[in-house]
Order: C-alpha cells, then sequence, then structure tokens
C-alpha cells in the first residue's frame, strides 16, 4: 500500500452497510457481493429492508440494511455478528448498534451527526462524542462532503451528488477489503447508459472512496481474504439469489419437460421478483400473466395446465390463503401445478420484508376436505433451482399440484452457485394421452381420464386438441376411472384414499443423515432456509468435540421413507424452526417421536452461535 | 374466416348436434330454461365447422355450469367464479382452442365479478354465455346480484335492499368489445347472437334471460309472451333503425335535450329521429344508453340482440406477438447463457 498501510490476512468478514431507504444500501451491499464473488471467497448474504418503499428519512424503522459474510473457506450464513458496520447516519447507527460486537469497526458518515437527525431518533448527545462508542473502533468520515466534493466538476446540485454517497462507501470499503473494481465501474456505465454523466459520477464518487481510503491516515490497515479455492470444486460459478435461482429453475424445468412455461401471479411482497424475472424471458416462449387477483394468477396457470403447459403461480402467505381452493381443484382435477410460496412473516400481512417458515402448515393442510399436496422446501439461495426442478418432476409424474416453500431470506439472500452444463439437468419430459385407454364390455374403445397409471397412480394428461379424449373434469367427486359426476358413498372413500395413496406413494429420495463419529445421541432435523445456520451450529459443536448428528428435510410432504427409522436412532430430536414448532407438530404426531422444538419468529435467521447454544443445552439435558 | 376462429382446425368431416351430446344424462330441473340454452348451443356448434377437439367449454360453480358435462368437447367445470380466470389462461397459452365459458348471474357477478370485468377489458379470446335467471338456483332460492329490489327470497324475507346490476352496462363500463343479451326460448334469436359472438374476436359477453322455472318463474315473461312482447322487446339490428311495437309504431330517438334515448310514437314527422343501429360505433355510448332503456322492474323496452361489437387487439394475440417479439431480439432461448449469465468465475480443479 502506498501510504504503508499495514495488510492482515484474515479468514473470514461480515460487514453490514446501514443506512436510509433511500441511501441505496442494497445497491452497495448488492455490488460488494458482485466484488466479492468474483474474487472468488465463498459468500452469503442478507439484506434487510422495511416494507415501505421510503419510510420517513432518518427514522428508525426507515432503516435499510446489507449484511454480507466472506470467507476463505465454504460458509454456511449471512453471520451472526458484523466486524464492520457502515453506519450513513444516526438512524442506522442507533437501529444496528446492538448487533456489533465490541472492537468491531464502525464508519459512519459524520456528516449526518447533526443535532436533528440524531434528536429524531433520540440521541441527546453525539454517541461519537460522548463516549458510548468507545470499545468499538469506529472511523468518522464525512461521506457526503467527501463525495460532493469530488463531483464538484459535474455541475450536479448538491442533493444529485450527494447521492454518491453511497458509491463513496462502496469505493473504501473495496479498498479495505482489496476488491477488484472493473465490473462495479462497468456496472454503473450499463446502469446509468442513458444517463452517462450520472454514472461518470457514480465512478469517480466510488473511485475518491478507494483513494480516500488509501491516503487518509485514520485507516491504518487493510484486510485480504483469499480466495476460497478449496471450498469450490472446479467449474463455472455465479453469484445468485434464492429467487433468480428459483426462476431459472422453473425456465430450466420447462425447457426439460418440453412444455411451455405458464405463470399466473399477482405481484407480492417477496414474491414478486420471479414475476419480473419470468417476464425478461418471453424468448424462451414463457408466458407471463399478471392478473387481477391471487385467485385469477392461480386459476390462469391451472387453465394452462389443463392445455399442457407448464402451469406456475408465485405468491407469498396472504395470497396462498386465497389460492387454496383453486388449489383444492388442481387436487381434484389431478393437473400438474406449482405453487411457489416465498414465506414471510404472519399472519395476515404480517411481516411482508421479513422471513418466516410459518405456512408449512398451511400448505400441508390449508384446504377444505383431504386434499394432500406434496411440499418440497429448497435450503439454500442456490438450491431454490434444483428444488424447483424437483418439484416439477413431482408435479409432472403424478399430475398433481406441488409446493414449493421458499422464504425471504433465501429469496433475497445470495451465494456462489456451480452453474449446472443444461446437460446435467434431469429429464422431465412427460407423455400425454394420444389415444383410448379403455376396452367397454362390447369391445368400444373409450378414454377414461381418471384410469390410472398402476405404477403412480398418476391420471392420463389429455389436452384439448387430442382427438378422439374429448372429457370434462371438474371439482365434484368422480367415479374412479369414468371420471363422471358420482356421489356414491363408496367410491368417495375410495376416491379420496386413492388420491392420498398417489401423493403418500411419490419416490423421494431417504433422508440423509451427518453422523460422522457415529457416537451421537442428538439429532437435530430441520427444513428449509435454516440449513445454513444449523449447519454452521452443528460445525461449532463439533470443532469443540461434541457429537451431533444432523439431516435436513426437502421432502415435507411426503416425509421420505426412512424419517421414521432415522429418528428412532436417537435419544433426542431436536428440531429448529421460524414458527412455532410446525414440523416438529408433524413429527410428533406421525412417529410418536417427543421432539424438542426450538423456534424463532422475529423476522431474522437464527444466529448460528445461539442455536449452537441451544443445540449443547439439549445434548446436556 | 373470421379473426377470432382462423386459428382452429377445422373438422375433417360435417358434424351434427348429436355429436356435441356427450353420453351423460341432463339434470337440470324439468321445465329448466337451460335446456332449451344447450340445444340451441348443440345445434349451432356443427356450424363453426371447427374440429371438436380443439373446443373447450368451462364454467364456475351454479346450475348453468353444469354445462360443460353435457358437451362432447373438453371441459372443465370449475369452481365457483373463476371460469373466466381459468379460461384466460386456457385461451391465451393455447390459441388453436375455441373457449368458451358458461356461468350465471351469481357465478359471474357475484363471487367472480372480478374475474369477468377483467377478461371483458384485457378482451381475451373467450365466449361467455351468462345465464341470467336473476336467482340463485343451485342453493336453492336466495336473491341474485340481478334480483329486483325487494325481491322476497328465503335469505330475504322482508325484501332484498341491494340495487341490482345491469349486466350489460356493467360488461360495456368493463371496456368490453362485444356485448350482446338474448332470450333461452328465442332459439332463432338466440342462435344468430351465437353466431356474432363465436365470430368477434376477442372477449364476447351474452347474456341470456333464462327462466328458472322453480325459484323464479315467469321473470321474463313480459318479453316472451307473444302479446306483451311486441311492446316490450326491442330488437337491435346493427344498420337497421331501432323499431319495434305493433307494425313498428315504436322507435327509439335520442332526447336533444338531455342525450338520454326514449321511445317515442313514429309519425311520418319524426320517423327521421329514429336511430339507426351502429354495434360498431367506437363509442359505447349509445349502446350504454340502449341497456339502460329497460324498466328494471317490467322489463318493459328491453333491447336484445348485439349491443356492441367492436375490435381492439386480442390479447392472447398481443401475448404471442411478444414472445415472438422477444425471439428477435434476444435471439432463440440458450438455457446455457442464461444460466451462466454476464457475472461468472471459473474455478480451474486444483492440483
Amino acid at each position: 500500500m502506498a501510504n504503508g498501510t499495514e495488510v492482515r490476512r484474515v479468514d473470514r468478514v461480515v460487514i453490514r452497510f446501514a443506512g436510509d431507504s433511500g441511501d441505496g444500501m442494497q445497491l452497495t451491499g448488492d455490488r460488494f457481493t458482485s466484488e466479492t464473488a468474483s474474487f472468488g471467497n465463498d459468500l452469503s448474504t442478507l439484506p434487510n429492508f422495511p416494507a415501505e418503499i421510503r419510510a420517513p428519512a432518518g427514522t428508525l424503522p426507515g432503516v435499510s440494511s446489507f449484511q454480507l459474510h466472506f470467507a476463505d473457506h465454504d460458509i454456511l450464513t449471512p453471520g451472526d455478528a458484523p466486524n464492520v458496520l457502515v453506519a450513513m447516519n444516526p438512524a442506522a447507527l442507533k437501529a444496528n448498534i446492538a448487533d456489533v460486537p465490541r472492537g468491531a469497526e464502525i464508519i459512519v458518515n459524520t456528516d449526518e451527526f447533526t443535532k436533528r437527525p440524531m434528536a429524531k431518533v433520540g440521541y441527546a448527545t453525539s454517541p461519537l462524542e460522548d463516549g458510548s462508542l468507545d470499545a468499538y473502533r469506529v472511523h468518522g468520515v464525512p461521506l457526503t462532503t467527501l463525495t460532493v466534493e469530488a463531483l464538484k466538476d459535474f455541475g450536479l446540485s448538491r442533493k444529485e451528488a450527494e447521492r454518491s454517497k453511497n458509491m463513496f462507501a462502496l469505493g473504501l470499503l473495496s479498498w479495505m477489503y482489496h476488491r477488484p473494481t472493473e465490473n462495479t465501474e462497468k456496472f454503473l456505465r450499463q446502469k446509468f447508459a442513458k444517463k452517462p454523466d450520472i454514472a461518470e459520477a457514480n465512478i469517480v464518487a466510488f473511485r475518491a472512496g478507494w483513494n480516500f481510503g488509501e491516503t487518509t491516515e485514520d485507516f491504518a490497515v487493510s484486510y485480504e481474504v483469499a480466495p476460497a479455492t478449496k471450498a469450490f470444486p472446479a467449474g463455472v460459478y455465479r453469484n445468485i439469489s434464492g429467487n433468480l435461482a428459483l426462476s431459472y429453475g422453473l425456465i430450466a424445468a420447462a425447457r426439460q419437460a418440453d412444455l411451455p412455461l405458464y405463470l399466473g401471479s399477482y405481484p407480492i411482497t417477496p414474491a414478486s421478483d420471479i414475476l419480473h424475472e419470468l417476464s425478461r424471458h418471453k424468448n424462451f416462449g414463457v408466458r407471463t400473466f399478471q392478473a387481477e387477483d391471487e385467485i385469477a394468477g392461480i386459476g390462469a396457470a391451472l387453465g394452462a395446465a389443463f392445455g399442457g403447459a407448464l402451469g406456475v403461480t408465485t405468491t407469498s402467505g396472504p395470497g396462498v390463503a386465497l389460492k387454496s381452493e383453486t388449489i383444492g381443484l388442481a387436487v381434484s382435477l389431478e393437473l400438474p401445478l406449482l405453487i411457489v410460496d416465498i414465506q414471510r412473516g404472519g399472519p395476515s400481512t404480517g411481516l411482508p420484508t421479513k422471513t418466516e417458515q410459518a405456512d408449512l402448515l398451511q400448505a400441508m393442510y390449508g384446504r377444505n376436505g383431504e386434499a394432500p399436496v406434496p411440499i418440497v422446501a429448497p435450503r439454500t439461495a442456490a438450491d431454490c433451482f434444483d428444488a424447483t426442478l424437483e418439484a416439477a418432476r413431482i408435479a409432472l409424474t403424478y399430475r398433481t399440484p406441488v409446493f414449493v416453500l421458499s422464504d425471504g431470506y433465501l429469496a433475497n439472500g445470495s451465494e456462489p452457485w456451480r452453474v449446472p452444463h443444461p446437460d446435467e439437468l434431469p429429464d422431465l419430459r412427460t407423455r400425454f394421452a394420444t389415444a383410448p385407454n379403455h376396452t367397454l364390455a362390447d369391445g368400444t374403445e373409450v378414454f377414461w381420464p381418471y384410469k390410472r397409471d398402476p405404477q403412480t397412480l398418476a391420471r392420463p394428461w389429455a389436452v384439448p386438441g387430442t382427438p378422439g379424449l374429448e372429457h370434462r373434469i371438474g371439482g365434484i367427486e368422480k367415479q374412479d376411472g369414468t371420471g363422471n359426476i358420482s356421489y356414491d358413498p363408496a367410491n368417495h372413500d375410495h376416491m379420496v384414499r386413492t388420491r392420498q395413496a398417489k401423493i403418500d406413494g411419490i419416490a423421494v429420495p431417504d433422508l440423509e443423515v451427518d453422523d460422522p463419529t457415529g457416537t451421537a445421541r442428538t439429532l437435530v432435523l430441520g427444513w428449509g432456509s435454516t440449513y445454513g445456520p444449523i449447519t454452521a451450529a452443528v460445525r461449532r459443536l463439533r470443532a469443540q468435540g461434541t457429537a451431533i448428528a444432523q439431516a435436513h428435510l426437502r421432502h415435507l410432504n411426503p416425509f421420505p421413507a426412512n424419517l421414521e427409522e432415522v429418528l428412532a436412532r436417537y435419544e433426542r430430536v431436536v428440531v429448529p424452526e421460524m414458527n412455532l414448532g410446525q414440523l416438529a407438530t408433524l413429527i410428533r404426531a406421525r412417529y410418536l417421536v417427543d421432539a424438542r422444538s426450538h423456534t424463532q419468529v422475529n423476522g431474522m435467521p437464527f444466529k448460528a452461535e445461539q442455536l449452537a447454544e441451544v443445540l449443547q443445552e439439549a445434548i446436556d439435558d | 374466416m373470421t379473426e377470432a376462429l382462423s386459428l382452429i382446425p377445422r373438422a375433417e368431416a360435417a358434424l351434427a348436434a348429436r355429436d356435441f351430446k356427450s353420453d351423460q344424462e341432463v339434470r337440470w330441473c324439468p321445465g329448466c330454461g337451460d335446456y332449451a340454452v344447450l340445444a340451441a348451443v348443440q345445434g349451432f356448434m356443427p356450424e363453426l365447422g371447427l374440429a371438436r377437439e380443439n373446443i373447450v367449454f368451462v364454467s364456475g360453480i351454479g346450475c348453468s355450469s353444469r354445462f360443460p358435462y353435457y358437451m362432447n368437447t373438453y371441459g372443465m367445470h370449475s369452481i365457483h367464479g373463476r371460469a373466466p380466470a381459468i379460461a384466460t389462461g386456457l385461451a391465451s397459452s393455447r390459441r388453436d382452442l375455441s373457449v368458451w365459458v358458461v356461468t350465471g348471474d351469481g357465478d359471474a357477478l357475484s363471487i367472480g365479478g372480478n374475474h369477468l370485468i377483467h377478461a371483458l377489458r384485457r378482451n381475451v379470446n373467450l365466449k361467455i354465455l351468462l345465464f341470467n335467471n336473476r336467482i340463485y338456483g343451485l342453493t336453492k332460492g336466495q336473491y341474485s346480484p340481478t334480483s329486483e329490489v325487494g325481491k322476497i327470497t328465503k335469505s330475504t324475507p322482508m325484501g332484498s335492499l341491494d340495487a341490482p346490476f345491469n349486466p350489460v352496462s356493467l360488461a360495456l363500463g368493463a371496456e368490453a368489445t362485444f356485448v350482446a343479451r338474448t332470450i333461452d326460448s328465442d332459439r332463432k334469436h338466440l342462435t344468430e347472437v351465437l353466431r356474432q359472438a363465436a365470430d368477434h374476436p376477442g372477449t364476447a359477453l351474452v347474456e341470456i334471460y333464462q327462466n328458472c322455472n322453480i325459484f323464479n318463474d315467469g321473470a321474463f315473461d313480459a318479453l316472451k309472451d307473444q302479446e306483451q312482447a311486441r311492446e316490450a322487446v326491442i330488437r337491435l339490428e346493427h344498420g337497421r333503425p331501432i323499431r319495434f311495437g305493433t307494425d313498428d309504431t315504436k322507435g327509439v330517438t335520442r332526447n336533444p335535450d338531455t342525450g338520454d334515448l326514449e321511445v317515442i310514437t313514429v309519425t311520418p314527422d319524426n320517423e327521421h329521429r329514429v336511430l339507426t343501429h351502429d354495434a360498431h360505433a367506437t363509442s359505447p355510448t349509445t349502446a350504454f344508453a340502449l341497456s339502460r332503456l329497460a324498466d328494471p322492474d317490467t322489463l318493459h323496452h328491453t333491447p336484445i340482440g348485439v349491443f356492441r361489437d367492436t375490435t381492439r387487439p386480442v390479447y392472447d394475440t398481443l401475448m404471442a406477438d411478444q414472445l415472438e417479439a422477444a425471439v428477435e431480439q434476444h435471439g432463440k432461448a440458450d438455457l446455457g447463457a442464461l444460466l451462466t449469465g454476464t457475472d461468472s468465475w471459473t474455478v480451474t480443479p486444483s492440483r
């Protein structure tokens, strides 16, 4: 370094950018993530923002943050606590300081620490001067002034120039952590292609931030985090968020099934990005229909499925509630359909931008009558791709609606993903019925829409336009085989049990148990997005010499066939969930296992350290 | 061949009404107006010359919604009010299909009102047959959104309180491109309206006045009785003066002061003031005024026929065009390139 700065090597870092909703913290975090991904670190991110688009400026509810954990080895979570907090204003400092451990670095924009903004969040004296931050290494930087100064030749108004202060901060952090910068400059040129002045101003602010770090003596140390070479098998990688991976999973599933993709959806946080993404790829034959409401979204998807498309609807919990009747119809019609639920805090409108896993029982049981629906839950952001392909396989093979249960944490968080070659993807091709499938006593060949495949119990998918197979289906109970309306009691009993048997009989892979010593007496069982924190907690325990077994469910309905046997192997089963114990309830009911529930519903993912303590207590109990 | 039908495969051989009868026993109440509509539709379908397997009937819930079971075509009997949404997905993904929606006043205007108006504004290639009997039949006789105010029913023993919808007015307000009204018992008129609806590119709404002889018998008698009908029914025909009554002595004219429509007795002096029906008019104003002409209680001066038949781009066509345009702009789908993106890096095998 030019000024003789010390360079310190560290194995991992957690940075949190925090500012006002309008300060561009998500963009700043995204860019730092991209730089980090292309540098070759393993990483995991946690965007955290309010539901309001622009909450009142400078207030605590208006604080938006982005946390990034990156390392020279493989990591599983966005990190429990930041090593560095970037606070763009007093509100950001106040909202986040409790999460910052003593000794951590805090970079604050001193320009904002004036009387009014501080008073707005209840600082009677300046925390920068009253000693309350003595336990931290605080860097006061006049980010706004420096940015405006750097851009003085651009002829921008002060307000316009101030907007680039996030890029100044990004430049400073990029210097501190030796991040590559070319892609950020390229990105800014593309983003502001129509406003080259603004692009240049942002780039100048970005470089000024970098240069500031390099020249000022306040920053005596910079850090190197080596690429995580061992964490990544050979291949092509990119950074990907859960919603993007899920969108690509849908496009890939349709291609692998050789069916057109039809998305019927209504905008809802945090699922809307899937609608946005799919609507950009019409050249893949993707039809996206923004419906008048949630019900019409799934209705259109089901109509398209009747016509032979891979029908999909995307939503969050409140939307699932509205779609319930149509999901029941899909169960009765026995047509393939994907229902993507990006879970958020509930009940009702709840916490639209925060994460939760509390829709499991809604997905499992939230319909009238006996209406079983398979459930697949991705475990990481990148896994949203594979889980979606798996859900499509089940839907197409068994002619059934299938839930994909993701959540806000997976949806918006990101991590490196080894990009699969299209040839590696599963073959999802399915057959439409083309000819009569039944012979009547008098020798007449007819088509019976509910004559099932003896193996899978799936019924034939005969799409309109196929001559000779004209048939009618509906939500009224139908006679087995013929599909004609039937109110016969014995037939209804048979049909209810058959629909259940079809779902129960779905072939799903056995549950894998990670129990390296084979001596563990406690099993931690999770599902969905808790995979990262649970695995990180398990690693901590094992590093201390504690034996613990871990298993993570991807299939929630049906459960893997060996689940009962796995549960029986352990003295104790602990089930951590971001709800009040929904999987634990299912496990206890189904297998009579005294599963211990550990729950958290604060809108945030588990922290590995706390979870490790909980597991240790369970083991010691 | 019109745009509405041009993409649908033709039947190889001529079909007859019996080809459209399914093997299911029809289970409406004896004397129900639905029988007449079913017979008219089955009788009219062969005329279209379409391949039977490319015709789909989608319905919601209610007496009329059993319709698809009786048609030997593809069909779906769905859930209450949702047929337009389901049919939208089908029609917008399969332009080679002729998609018909069968619904009722409760199904389309109460629980499914939202889907109906949005289907109409989008102009999806759907033909919607709205059986209006001004009562809930399948749930046994509660008042419906088209029942007259003060209707005494099981759920309104002291009379209903809410003002009814006028389905034609509603459809016109929802930007419908084709709106018509006909009567179950007038097979000739019903068939002619169906013919024009089938020919229409985009959403066609056909309100069919249909008698429920169990729970609302005689609701449309004023329009059916030979004597009364002559004075009560106004038959709209595009390009023809709007005249009715014995010897066409009555006519519809615009009041120059209010702009409203009114009925006059035609004389040589005022004959020139009688409106000529223009279903193709760009503005829906006159069609809307016609829809308000009838007395909601006595049904006197009820226009039937095609109120509006105009052309606007069809949703399914626009959707398909965007798919083609996307291929022109971005090239054909390349999954590998999509997955790799523009910000990827390569990890080489470590030695």
